[in-house]
């Protein structure tokens, strides 16, 4: 039992992390029907950004060693960067090409995910680096062998706070009005005054930071950083939000737990029913294929009349 | 049509222009400096192992040089990148041996990455000393592949009898790299050295390269209460997977192998090593006066990063090919592979060499504990009982018998290789009456 | 007259080829040869034009966007290995007395060959079906999960060596210890050319057409009565099929390792035929040509500049969608006029002119495809 609880926090954890990358590909997709191949490398992007920053305070600060202050300025100087870049990316990369077709669009943003992650691999090589550790991280026994780590709290509580930030921003703001607005017809909103440009670009830093607080929170949990942790997370996380019914925002945090919680039982008790474990990167594909052959709306997503 | 032909003609031409004459093979040694290609991961996953290979390499290079260099011939050491991944490492040993001509290939750490570039260096019969991997299937790819370390047979088993004897364990759990031959190889033979003392394996799972959370596995690993976690990876991984052992309360050590060894290993695992053990090649902290020379020489060399085992046996690597090829007097392919074989009891950093039949190195491994970032010395657990039940080698008669019988004593696997170049040559013939 | 014109020509390349063949070999032609490492990265470049002209079927020429590609190539690789490392030396051996060795050898290359496309083909077949029913970029993602599934079930399979590689037989069951080496750089030349008149011919044909016009409007095409969801499956079975050659004759040069057929492999063979443009059979060639060459050409650069060299690729993959989303060639044919009227005149069709090497695929395609759907929601 303790071991089936642990599994439980064990895969909710990641699906938390799923969730928040999720939420980016979804709300880029509900606006533009981009798959934003890049997201996955802001994620990236997002913890690089915080192990600068780390050092930097770190040398600068003198918040040397792990402190509440030093992690929320690595947290939030991180999800600002990861916004930046995110923006310039949809500027200079997506705007450009938006008139064309949607191939072409899915050519580029692969083509910014392999610009991304080769200019990162070129500059900082591709081995993995540690991330400093801003937090005393220690273990709380729940019952029995149970227990759940401060980092894994964390993540869950950040994760939230997050997810219920972005909420109040899309459905109790002006400019979450717009974004409705314009996910739900680009044309229309331009007509009602919308600035439909900004309004994109405003979503691409949304999810951007999302993914960024991403990245620092894994990098707290398991404490590796490389140029292409972006590529497998990022892929997974895309297909959470098609799980959860893409450009639905609670469909992506369904999704993502889902997802999380699916690859850590696949570990946990494949073995039982004759799967390894090193399926387990096999689960998120077949979960993905599964709902696109029998609900391509997702679970929580309304039926999308398909283009006529 | 007649474009046909013009457009065929210039694609002809256009390889023909690029041809050379070939040669009759490059086996003569052609004299002047002595060209040797260095291979490894010096930009992926794994560059670390690279960066000291390269480092080892080219410390010894410059110390041979500097010394005047072997007969009055010097060195000059060719390294190319193979980012890491086998393919590469192929294509790459490829260029070495038939573009830069080189007389001898040192490389690579990664046993997956040596087994997938071996053949090219049989083929081409160009010595190829490994310095660093220790699965025994490298060394089984021709008579032309040697290694100057210990083999994974030895390894786990000196890893068993430590669980097993001194750290009194019972239970062992195990959690491997499924992507590498190496920790295969390690848990094969930690199981069998294990059970044997009386010990059981309770738990074995897998990960997967590149993976960052391993809770899943651990879990279950916690749920079978193991005495020591065996954990024969690569630095990469075990660093966030000593974390999460300890973030899930875990108490029991983790026991690793020589893919540990990285100075890398610290920022990625921390103090959540502690009390951990590896076996090694090497320690850092030996007091012997010649290992703490060469720390010196080297700290000196290289802004003060103390040297791992793989630069460790880097250098030894190039060591043992200079003697060689003094003892061949020159770099003929033939003379200077016997002369590789019939190394005996050099005086290397890493212990005294010598190579067995199989190409292999016979040496004592150790085995340190990691305590507040460093890798502190245990105990040496001598070969005399290692080995195992595949190198079953009479080391005292090793060097004749080598050189008299290279072919014989090679294993099936061994010269199915050359077999192999063969029938693709026959295909080649084959194709052709097929075309006409 | 036309059929001896062709044999001709067969013949002639035929014999190019095998001239080329010997100057790659170990011995080289009359004593002058490629050098070794050189020959290397030919055959490299022949197998990656057999990916490249044959994904160029579904992405340039039926508009379907799938980036699992490198999984046909994969099962090919695997499946025909699989053969000749467990099931065909006894064949081999008992031919080899009636016919000689490399003839044997040829032929159990041959089969096994065949047996890397059907079994490719086979793959294709399961994973178009249901998945070509999506459309655009949701094609796109399943077409990759389809291909990583694969790609993970390999690396489970411990017969076909598992994560470490195939090398040959694996210890409990008997067969070669060696994936023999088949491959040379006649059997890749071949198999170039195969594809290219293969892949021609479709294009040139009424299925062509009916392709083409699925890429254009897929809609319009419906209502024409093309059967498009038929036709689809058929070009994505061909296209696997071909990848699944190509996957053969990799397996037996290079050993197989899953790491070589990841999803980034897939990304590979599209910047390929981007580059040279969707839909034209020269560019996929060019494409694959210049992607092969350029990295190992930038490995002469000084350090710095080699690391970036994949930078590079990406910045110029993004410049081109960006100033000219049709590929470097768009959908012309270089050099192929003259050997379209070769093949026309004997028809009597000489209309067919200068015109008919610019397809509809020329225009800057701005489909307002995103437009439309907006408004349409």
């Amino acid at each position: 039992m303790d071991t089936f609880v642990q599994q439980l926090i064990n895969g909710l954890n990641i699906g938390a992390i799923y969730a928040l990358i999720a939420l980016g590909y979804t709300m880029v997709y509900g606006i533009l029907r981009l798959i934003n191949f890049a997201h996955g490398d802001i994620y990236m992007v997002g913890a690089f950004a915080g192990y600068g920053l780390a050092y930097f305070i770190a040398a600068n600060l003198g918040l040397a060693g792990a402190s509440w202050g030093a992690l929320l300025i690595v947290l939030v100087g991180a999800m600002i960067t990861a916004a930046l870049v995110g923006m310039a990316i949809e500027r200079f990369a997506y705007r450009p090409v938006r008139k064309y077709s949607r191939m072409t669009t899915l050519i580029t943003a692969i083509g910014v995910s392999l610009l991304i992650e080769n200019l990162f691999v070129a500059r900082y090589g591709g081995m993995g680096r540690g991330f400093p550790q801003l937090l005393n991280d220690r273990t709380y026994q729940l019952f029995g062998n149970a227990a759940i780590s401060k980092s894994q709290i964390l993540i869950f509580v950040v994760s939230i706070a997050l997810m219920l930030l972005l909420q109040w921003i899309i459905y109790k703001t002006r400019v979450g009005t717009a974004m409705r607005a314009v996910s739900f017809n680009l044309n229309s909103s331009k007509l009602m005054g919308i600035n439909t440009d900004a309004i994109i670009t405003f979503t691409f830093a949304l999810g951007s930071a999302l993914a960024a607080a991403a990245g620092v929170l894994t990098a707290q949990y398991s404490p590796t950083i490389d140029p292409l942790m972006g590529i497998t997370t990022g892929l997974k996380a895309f297909v959470a939000a098609v799980l959860g019914g893409i450009g639905n925002i609670p469909g992506a945090v369904l999704g993502g737990l889902l997802i999380g919680v699916a690859e850590t039982m696949v570990v946990g008790y494949g073995a039982n029913v004759g799967i390894a474990s090193t399926y387990r990167d096999a689960v998120a594909f077949a979960i993905l294929i599964l709902v696109l052959l029998l609900r391509p709306s997702g679970l929580l997503g309304s039926t999308v009349q398909e283009k006529v | 049509m007649r474009r046909t032909l013009i457009a065929l003609g210039l694609i002809a031409a256009l390889l023909m222009a690029t041809g050379c004459a070939r040669r009759g093979g490059n086996c003569p040694d052609p004299g002047g400096a002595i060209k040797v290609g260095v291979y490894g991961d010096l930009s992926g996953q794994t560059s670390s192992f690279g960066q000291s290979t390269k480092n080892g390499v080219q410390m010894a290079a410059d110390e041979i040089n500097a010394a005047g260099g072997i007969n009055g011939r010097q060195i000059q050491l060719v390294i190319e990148d193979d980012q890491g991944e086998p393919g590469k490492a192929a294509t790459v040993v490829q260029k070495l041996v038939n573009q830069d001509q080189v007389r001898a290939l040192l490389g690579e750490v990664a046993s997956s990455n040596s087994i997938a570039a071996a053949p090219a260096a049989q083929e081409a019969k160009v010595p190829m000393i490994s310095p660093s991997s220790t699965n025994p299937k490298v060394t089984q790819v021709g008579d032309y592949i040697f290694r100057v370390c210990f083999i994974d047979p030895f390894q786990g088993e000196v890893m068993a009898k430590f669980a097993a004897n001194t750290l009194k364990a019972k239970r062992a759990a195990i959690l491997f790299d499924s992507n590498s031959d190496y920790s295969k190889g390690l848990i094969q033979f930690f199981k069998q050295g294990f059970t044997k003392l009386g010990g059981e394996i309770v738990a074995e799972q897998a990960y997967a390269q590149r993976d960052r959370d391993f809770t899943g596995q651990l879990t279950q690993i916690r749920s079978a209460n193991p005495d020591v976690i065996y954990v024969p990876g690569y630095y990469q991984e075990v660093g966030v997977i000593a974390k999460q052992t300890k973030q899930l309360g875990i108490k029991a050590p983790l026991l690793g192998g020589d893919g540990w060894d990285s100075p890398q290993l610290w920022d990625l695992g921390g103090d959540a090593l502690n009390g951990d053990y590896i076996s090694n090649h090497y320690s850092v902290d030996d007091p012997t006066p010649v290992i703490q020379d060469f720390v010196k020489r080297y700290k000196a060399k290289f802004n003060g990063t103390a040297p791992d085992a793989i630069a460790a046996l880097a250098y030894d690597a190039m060591m043992v090919l200079a003697d060689s090829i003094k003892r061949a007097g020159g770099t003929d392919c033939q003379k200077l592979r016997d002369a590789i074989a019939q190394t005996t009891n050099f005086k290397g950093i890493t212990g005294v060499i010598s190579i067995n039949s199989d190409r292999n190195a016979v040496k004592p491994a150790v085995v340190l504990e990691l305590e507040n970032h460093k890798f502190v010395y245990k105990e040496t657990i001598q070969p005399d009982t290692g080995g195992g039940t595949t190198s079953p080698s009479p080391e005292g008669s090793a060097s004749p018998a080598a050189s008299a019988s290279p072919a014989a004593s090679a294993q099936p696997s061994a010269s199915s290789s050359p077999t192999a170049n063969t029938s693709g040559g026959n295909a080649n013939a084959g194709a052709t009456n097929a075309n006409q | 007259m036309k059929f001896l014109k062709r044999l001709l020509v067969a013949v002639v390349i035929g014999l190019v080829l095998y001239a080329l063949n010997l100057a790659m070999s170990k011995e080289g032609l009359f004593g002058i040869g490629v050098p070794l490492y050189q020959v290397d990265l030919w055959k490299l470049a022949g197998i990656n034009v057999i990916l490249a002209v044959s994904l160029n079927l579904i992405n340039g020429f039926t508009g379907q966007f799938s980036i699992g590609h490198v999984g046909f190539m994969a099962v090919g690789a695997y499946s025909s290995t699989f053969m000749t490392v467990y099931y065909t030396q006894g064949l081999e051996q008992s031919l080899a007395g009636a016919v000689g060795a490399g003839v044997a050898a040829a032929i159990v290359f041959l089969l096994v060959i065949i047996v890397g496309a059907i079994a490719a083909a086979i793959a294709g077949l399961i994973v178009g079906i249901p998945t070509l029913r999506l459309r655009g970029d949701y094609l796109a993602i399943a077409t990759l999960g389809f291909a990583e599934i694969i790609r993970i079930v390999i690396v489970n399979t411990n017969r076909i060596g598992a994560a470490t590689g195939f090398r040959g037989a694996v210890d409990p069951w008997p067969g070669r210890v060696t994936i023999p080496a088949y491959t040379n750089f006649l059997w890749i030349g071949i198999f170039d050319v195969v594809t290219i008149v293969i892949i021609y011919n479709i294009v040139n044909s009424d299925t062509g057409r009916a392709l083409i016009s699925i890429r254009e409007d897929e809609l319009a095409a419906q209502a024409m009565g093309v059967n498009t969801t038929r036709y689809k499956v058929t070009a994505f079975v061909i296209s696997a099929a071909l990848a699944g050659v190509a996957g053969a004759l990799y397996g037996h040069w290079r050993l197989p390792h899953p790491a070589d057929f990841t999803f980034v492999r897939s990304f590979e063979i599209i910047i390929m035929i981007v580059l040279g443009g969707m839909g034209s059979i020269t560019g996929a060639v060019l494409g694959a040509l210049v992607i092969t060459f350029l990295p190992e050409l930038l490995r002469q650069l000084p350090g710095e500049v080699y690391n970036y060299r994949l930078v590079i690729y990406a910045a110029l993959l993004i410049l081109i969608m960006i100033t000219r989303p049709q590929g470097m060639l768009g959908g012309r044919e270089i050099g192929f006029n003259w050997l379209k009227r070769a093949q026309r005149r004997p028809e009597g069709d000489t209309a067919v002119g200068a015109d008919k090497g610019v397809p509809i695929a020329e225009r800057d395609a701005p489909t307002a495809d995103h437009a439309k759907e907006v408004e349409n929601r």
